[in-house]
């Protein structure tokens, strides 16, 4: 597993610096700095996880100091300080959800991909983890799949498990 | 059959889309507003409307977009709060989805008003799918003509951007918004200044909830006068009400306002009643920072009055035996549900959520989880009791931002009308940890308000 201390060299693409130059033009001049959260966006859609190189990189493209791309991408839950698994199922967590089931779906992903909150698969390929109040309360309990965050609702344990084989069948 | 305003058209096929959405009167708004009236006027009729703000603190929406000042050469901006996040509340992920069009002709129209040349939807980031259906919405409106430089002739210009969150209910805070917008991290301001005078990039802004926007629509399309007449008393028109937990329909729901709470639970046009046959036990009538009350409470006020879906009725009471309609998240538990439970469970989420810069809200959500989670697990001790109550009234009033009396109101609730669910954790922790207290005298008669006031 990657150790966070492991920087890679990464250069954005040309593509993906096209996009960055697009989202600037939707502020005012010199206030370019508007665009951080759709650029840790883009970025961790491209690499699955926000290091730190790719940070320096899009303090750079800003012009703006490291600390005030560190301090926004922690602050931010979205976004991943570490690498995760190439399909990351976050189950939503608060109490509404709770009502109608959402910790047994939670422990259900927990027996079945047979690792703990926040963690791996040894094949790389799946972690999860429990987030706070995803706004589908009345069609609980849902949980969401990056870095589009295609939306499952009313999940059954059936479901889960069609789900991840049908994720298993993609990669 | 109730007056729906805002989601008429909702089962149309392909109403998400511009060509759908216009062919069954959309953007007659912008049309009659741009072409017809002053952004003074639009302004009246918003003010005559008696419309209230829908994320939550039911602020009357003229008057704050009367507060924005307009200073000479500086730009003002409109922002759309849609960072959709109170537990309970799922109302604007169901209008961005299903008719995106509506607040985009919203947007248009309130910007007009407003005099705001540059717009932003701030979408929270989890709701990529609606951020997309947005972008894509915003596209067909500009290709149309209803974006851009000199909007159907009339010499207004606007550009209409989405901007996405990253994953933090602060932001619904409108300054954390702002400084989200910004690029920083999510920590409110000190307010004054207001963003009526110093908002986005210190110029003045005005920032409304998604369902707010939506219904200025509704208000030039047939007049502010026309809006407040449904309703009740300050309560005027429709609330989109998102029902979840133990119920046999939970959804969105477009109600009138003045509805009896009892009808929206039971009746077949609303909820269905409690699922699988189970009993009401207790409600969070608006979101989870609202204060929870037993059935008996919910149905009723303590004068043994209908409660009604209305800003004043469910406040009636105060916090001693009321609530309020906040973002009209409304959350139904039944008899099997554990209240010791459900408050940590909110009290873990405000910990999570608190961004950290005022001590009480910091450190006080983290010790009323930790406190929580010792007595749902069988570890309490009967001090514990008054000390949540105590540590909730040392953040509420002591922060920046609301979100510290967000997390001390459940708190304080919870005690205060299930006290006796609380101590029997304590009295017989084991059999706690085994099965649920259930109903008690939840659903009975009202208590007297001398019993209310004592806890």
């Amino acid at each position: 597993m990657l150790s966070v201390t492991e920087q890679k060299e990464i250069e954005f693409s040309a593509d993906l610096i096209s996009k960055f130059e697009e989202i600037v033009t939707r502020y005012p001049e010199g206030k370019q700095k508007s665009a951080l959260l759709p650029i840790l966006h883009l970025v961790q859609a491209e690499y699955g996880w926000i290091s730190p190189e790719a940070m320096d990189k899009i303090a750079a493209f800003l012009q703006i100091q490291a600390i005030e791309v560190y301090e926004v991408a922690t602050f931010y839950t979205m976004f991943f300080m570490r690498p995760q698994g190439k399909f990351v199922l976050e189950v939503c967590r608060t109490g509404p959800c709770c009502l109608v089931g959402a910790e047994k779906i939670m422990h259900h992903i927990e027996k079945t991909l047979g690792v703990k909150e926040g963690e791996v698969t040894a094949d790389g390929n799946f972690s999860w983890r429990g987030v706070e109040c995803l706004a589908a309360c009345g069609m609980a309990p849902v949980l969401q799949i990056g870095p589009e965050y295609t939306f499952y609702e009313h999940l059954t344990e059936e479901s889960v498990d069609k789900l991840i084989e049908n994720l298993k069948n993609k990669i | 059959m109730a007056r729906k305003l805002l989601l008429n058209n909702i089962n149309v096929s392909g109403i998400h889309t511009f060509d759908v959405y216009r062919q069954h009167g959309g953007y007659r708004a912008v049309e009659k507003a741009l072409k017809t009236m002053t952004p003074d006027a639009v302004v009246e009729e918003v003010k005559t409307s008696g419309l209230r703000g829908r994320g939550g603190a039911g602020f009357p929406t003229g008057m704050k977009w009367s507060f924005l000042a307009k200073p000479e050469g500086r730009e003002r901006y409109l922002v759309c709060n849609a960072d959709e996040s109170e537990p309970g509340t799922f109302k604007d992920r169901y209008l961005m989805t299903h008719i995106p069009h509506l607040l985009i002709e919203g947007m248009i129209v309130s910007s007009f008003a407003l005099g705001a040349k540059t717009s932003y939807i701030y979408v929270r980031g989890e709701m990529m799918p609606q951020i997309r259906i947005l972008e894509r919405a915003i596209a067909e409106a500009k290709n149309a003509g209803f974006l851009g430089k000199n909007i159907l002739g009339s010499g207004y210009d606007l550009e209409l951007y989405v901007q996405p969150g990253g994953g933090a209910y602060i932001c619904g805070e409108e300054t954390a918004l702002i400084e989200s917008l910004e690029g920083k991290r999510g920590n409110p301001r000190i307010k004054p200044p207001f963003p009526a005078i110093s908002g986005v990039w210190a110029c003045p802004t005005v920032v409304n909830n998604v369902e707010t926007i939506a219904a200025v629509v509704p208000i030039i399309n047939d007049g502010g006068e026309e809006y407040s007449k449904v309703g009740i008393g300050r309560s005027t028109g429709t609330k989109l009400i998102s029902a979840s937990g133990n119920l046999n329909k939970p959804g969105v729901y477009e109600i009138e306002l003045g509805l009896p709470v009892e009808e929206f639970i039971y009746s077949e046009e609303y909820c269905g009643g409690i699922a699988n046959g189970k009993r009401l036990k207790a409600v969070v009538a608006g979101g989870s920072s609202v204060p929870i009350l037993p059935a008996n409470l919910i149905l009723k006020t303590i004068n043994g009055q209908p409660r009604l879906m209305s800003y004043e009725s469910l406040s009636d009471g105060g916090f001693v035996t009321g609530s309020m309609l906040g973002s009209g998240g409304f959350i139904a538990f039944d008899e099997d549900q554990c209240i010791v439970r459900n408050t940590w469970n909110f009290a873990r989420f405000y910990h999570h959520e608190s961004c950290g810069q005022c001590s009480p809200c910091r450190e006080g959500t983290g010790w009323m989880e930790k406190v929580l989670h010792n007595l749902e697990n069988g570890h309490g001790k009967m001090s514990d009791i008054d000390l949540l109550v105590d540590v909730s009234k040392k953040i509420e009033g002591n922060t920046i931002c609301p979100l510290g009396d967000a997390a001390a109101w459940p708190v304080a609730s919870a005690i205060r009308h299930f006290r006796d669910e609380f101590e029997w954790h304590i009295t017989n922790s084991k059999t706690a940890m085994e099965q649920n207290y259930g109903l008690a005298n939840y659903a009975d008669p009202l208590p007297k308000l001398e019993e209310a006031i004592q806890n």
